[in-house]
């Protein structure tokens, strides 16, 4: 029976090609507008590691000035000082920790026909690497040993060992920065990061870190983040100085396995503020905070006000297109009351009837959510024309191919339900008097 | 105007009139505040640096190695930038308006002060600072030769003098000139020397985006240094495409970082926001369509529906501009019904805009401009099927009745 509805549906639909075409093209333009957007809003804001997002944490002091709040909503700064991470690992009171900040040095190739070239590099510990999971290709990350006696070693992301040794095994060897040799311990497989939110401070969907080397031995050579640092009052001159001053400029994570393990953090960083307090730091109130990876995305706005705004005006835009469909599929039953009434003098029941109307609105969903979900691709390549940092997130999965047809099916057949609710009450008599 | 009949047509086909009403009241709604949010960024867009954007460009240079001599290269690199062809001008410094990074710093008036009076950038420039970023000077004097000092980077500068931008000559003295006045920064005094008419920081969502200052100063950032370089009207690219080879060949064991036209910066500056008034116009322009083309296929649908009618008026004497005036008149005060309840749906949209987003109220003129063009739009629409039914011979009355 449905393959028979479907015959009807298509051959009433190629009656009137142009109301059919105007009823697609709505619902196609109303798809495509609303899964573009939708599909950016959702990569953007997607956990980027769902099986242990609640168990890392990001932590937050306040140790800014007495006068004024570090933001006007009482938040405490998105950074911590030298010092504190420091302390912080010192103690490795979680299960793992790692202050990091971002550095750029420039490599100098041992292949003479490649010129040297800057590369952005984390500075960070060894936990780093089993915090947040990236997958090694060659070797593995250096160990605490290394940590503590600031070894000059690196790991290479994929990108990187593909430009300087061409993709292979380079473990063992060593990549020069800034005229210092840094012995390689591990290269990293393609690493997917949809945005960078371990260190959203400077930006979340800016350049990826192209390597990676131990903390101790950025700080042992003395390099100065490339990236954001904020002071309250500013620091003496010199290194050491800047070392012990309130500046803030790095980012700190800790990993915490389970609810009990976050509540005794807690109140460890609440003791650790009180004891900085009885020296003279931390003149404002207690305010420290341990979001998890979701909630400090959503702090930071990783999903921009645009997009959301552009979300929320697509999907009325949908809803414009479907008032538009009901009324024109309304117009066609209507029109078409003679043969509702022929067919109930046949015999065909209400529910019969029904499903052949709704299964028509079906086809028209079918059709549109097809064009729809080619006009959201090209949607999609136009974005990421507009907004180069997006090229991250605007691509289609396939939840969301699924999701496109879905909704689309989904939009026809409710717009169509209250036409063909209408055309089955049509009532046979009245139709076949005339 | 034989109005009531048209009524009275309208309420037997309610729920096609509604439809037709909600799309345009939707349509409305979305369209002002579409285009309310496209004109606030276009203004965004289109304000001054107060630079000179079309002949300059800048770059970095990241030396390595142990005995890299930072400030040494400095000056020798602004010497080789001087003495190139094409080249009127130009300075180191760590900064440009819209680069998005830069020094943000509190200035006071008096040493101690526990909130600053101003957040202002530091722009801390060498020598032909004023002619490589185009600033034009309004009061006092440039930067002497012998004012400039070189310090370390992370080093807090102090410099004997600086210049402002007008605005924050005016919010640090509303009722004097500033040249010759004393400021503080973190309690150490300096001078305004000069005023320069305008200078943005570089940071595109300051609240304080006037405030700027100059500091005559060589800070090399570690081994870095940036350069802005402007170059003789029309000459800008031909530099620029120089510009790499020359600094290599000065002193190789460096790297140049991308050269870049202020042009692009802006240009790179306000991507999001030039994105954004796209995607807004695309949608507006697929919704006036779509409700066009829905008012097009709704009044074929009804002509198609009351042809008998048609000609039955058109047999009792209706001339042709009788029916067209019908249809149009009908399509009216749909329209505007629609339009009423766009109009508030426009304001309450707005208000969810600015309680969410504090995003500013949207202007009131929005709202009626918005009614005039969905009246044209609508009367345009239904013009066709309009023009169909008034050519619907009288004759029909007799058939098939």
């Amino acid at each position: 029976m449905f393959a028979y509805y479907l015959q009807l549906g298509l051959r009433s639909l190629k009656r009137n090609p142009i109301l059919t075409a105007l009823m697609v093209a709505g619902i196609a333009l109303g798809i495509a507008a609303s899964m573009t957007t939708l599909t950016v809003l959702h990569l953007m804001g997607a956990d980027p590691i769902p099986w242990k997002s609640d168990k890392l944490h990001y932590v937050q002091l306040d140790n800014w000035s007495p006068d004024q709040p570090y933001s006007e909503d009482g938040r405490p700064p998105d950074q911590v000082t030298y010092q504190d991470a420091v302390a912080l690992m010192k103690a490795a009171r979680a299960d793992k920790q790692a202050a990091m900040f971002k550095i750029v040095q420039p490599v100098q190739p041992e292949n003479k026909e490649l010129k040297p070239f800057s590369s952005l590099i984390r500075a960070t510990g060894s936990d780093f690497f089993g915090m947040f999971e990236p997958k090694f290709k060659y070797g593995a990350a250096w160990n605490h040993d290394q940590d503590d006696s600031h070894a000059r070693v690196v790991v290479l992301g994929d990108e990187i060992n593909e430009k300087l040794f061409g993709g292979q095994d380079s473990t063992g060897r060593s990549v020069r920065l800034n005229g210092i040799d840094y012995r390689i311990v591990g290269v990293l497989d393609k690493w997917n990061l949809r945005s960078r939110y371990y260190d959203l401070t400077n930006g979340a969907f800016a350049d990826p870190d192209e390597m990676f080397m131990p903390f101790t031995t950025a700080i042992d050579l003395k390099t100065r983040s490339s990236g954001n640092n904020s002071c309250w009052k500013s620091s003496a001159n010199g290194w050491d100085a800047y070392l012990t001053s309130d500046c803030v400029w790095m980012q700190m994570w800790v990993q915490l396995d389970s609810p009990q393990k976050l509540a005794a953090y807690r109140e460890f960083l609440d003791n650790y503020v009180n004891e900085q307090k009885k020296l003279g730091r931390f003149p404002r109130p207690l305010n420290n905070r341990l979001l998890d990876v979701n909630e400090w995305m959503r702090d930071q706005k990783v999903v921009t006000r645009d997009m959301e705004v552009q979300t929320g005006l697509a999907f009325a835009f949908l809803a414009v297109c479907l008032v538009n469909t009901i009324g024109l599929l309304l117009a066609k039953f209507t029109r078409k009351s003679g043969e509702i009434g022929l067919r109930r003098a046949l015999g065909a029941s209400r529910r019969e009837v029904f499903t052949q109307f709704l299964v028509e609105s079906g086809v028209v969903g079918l059709t549109g959510g097809v064009i729809g979900l080619v006009l959201t691709g090209l949607g999609l390549v136009a974005v990421r024309a507009l907004y180069a940092q997006y090229k991250t997130v605007a691509h289609l999965d396939w939840t969301m191919v699924a999701t496109t047809i879905a909704l689309a099916i989904a939009a026809a057949l409710l717009a169509g339900l209250y036409p063909t609710w209408r055309a089955c009450r049509v009532q046979p008599a009245a139709q076949l008097k005339v | 105007m034989e109005i009531r009949p048209i009524l009275s047509a309208l309420m037997r086909s309610k729920v096609s009139m509604i439809l037709i009403g909600l799309q345009v009241a939707l349509t409305l709604a979305i369209v002002c505040n579409a285009l309310f949010i496209i004109g606030e960024r276009l203004d965004r867009m289109h304000r001054p640096s107060g630079m000179n954007e079309a002949d300059t460009f800048w770059f970095g240079s990241n030396g390595f190695g142990a005995n890299f001599d930072a400030i040494a290269t400095q000056q020798a690199d602004l010497a080789v930038l001087r003495s190139m062809p094409g080249v009127t001008a130009a300075t180191s410094t760590n900064s440009v308006p819209m680069s998005g990074g830069g020094w943000g710093e509190g200035l006071s008036l008096q040493p101690g002060q526990k909130t600053s009076t101003a957040q202002t950038t530091f722009y801390i420039v060498g020598p032909q600072a004023l002619e490589a970023y185009g600033f034009k000077l309004i009061a006092g004097r440039d930067f002497r030769p012998e004012e400039f000092t070189a310090i370390k980077f992370g080093d807090q500068p102090h410099p004997q003098s600086v210049i402002v931008s007008k605005a924050l000559a005016d919010k640090l003295f509303p009722d004097s000139s500033a040249i010759g006045k004393q400021v503080y920064s973190e309690d150490k005094p300096t001078t305004i020397v000069g005023v320069i008419e305008r200078a943005q920081q570089p940071w595109m969502d300051s609240d304080s985006i006037e405030y700027s200052t100059l500091l005559p100063m060589y800070m090399p950032y570690g081994n870095s240094t940036r350069y802005l370089v402007h170059a003789e009207p029309g000459r800008r690219d031909e530099v620029m495409k120089a510009v790499e080879q020359k600094m290599i060949e000065a002193n190789p064991s460096r790297i140049i970082g991308k050269v870049k036209s202020i042009a692009d910066v802006r240009r790179d500056a306000y991507a999001e926001d030039r994105a954004m008034a796209i995607i807004l116009g695309v949608v507006i322009i697929a919704l006036l369509a779509i409700t066009a083309l829905g008012i097009v296929g709704m009044a074929s649908f009804w002509v198609a529906q009351r042809t008998k009618q048609i000609g039955t008026r058109r047999a009792l004497g209706a001339t042709k501009f009788d029916i067209l005036r019908y249809f149009q008149t009908e399509n009216f005060i749909i329209t505007t019904l629609g339009l009423i309840a766009g109009g508030v749906l426009a304001y309450g949209l707005s208000l969810w805009l600015m309680r969410q987003y504090q995003s500013p109220r949207l202007p009131w003129y929005y709202v009626p401009v918005g009614f005039i063009a969905l009246w044209i739009l609508g009367q345009l629409a239904v013009l066709g099927p309009a023009l169909r039914a008034s050519r619907v011979p009288p004759a029909v009355a007799t058939r098939n009745v």
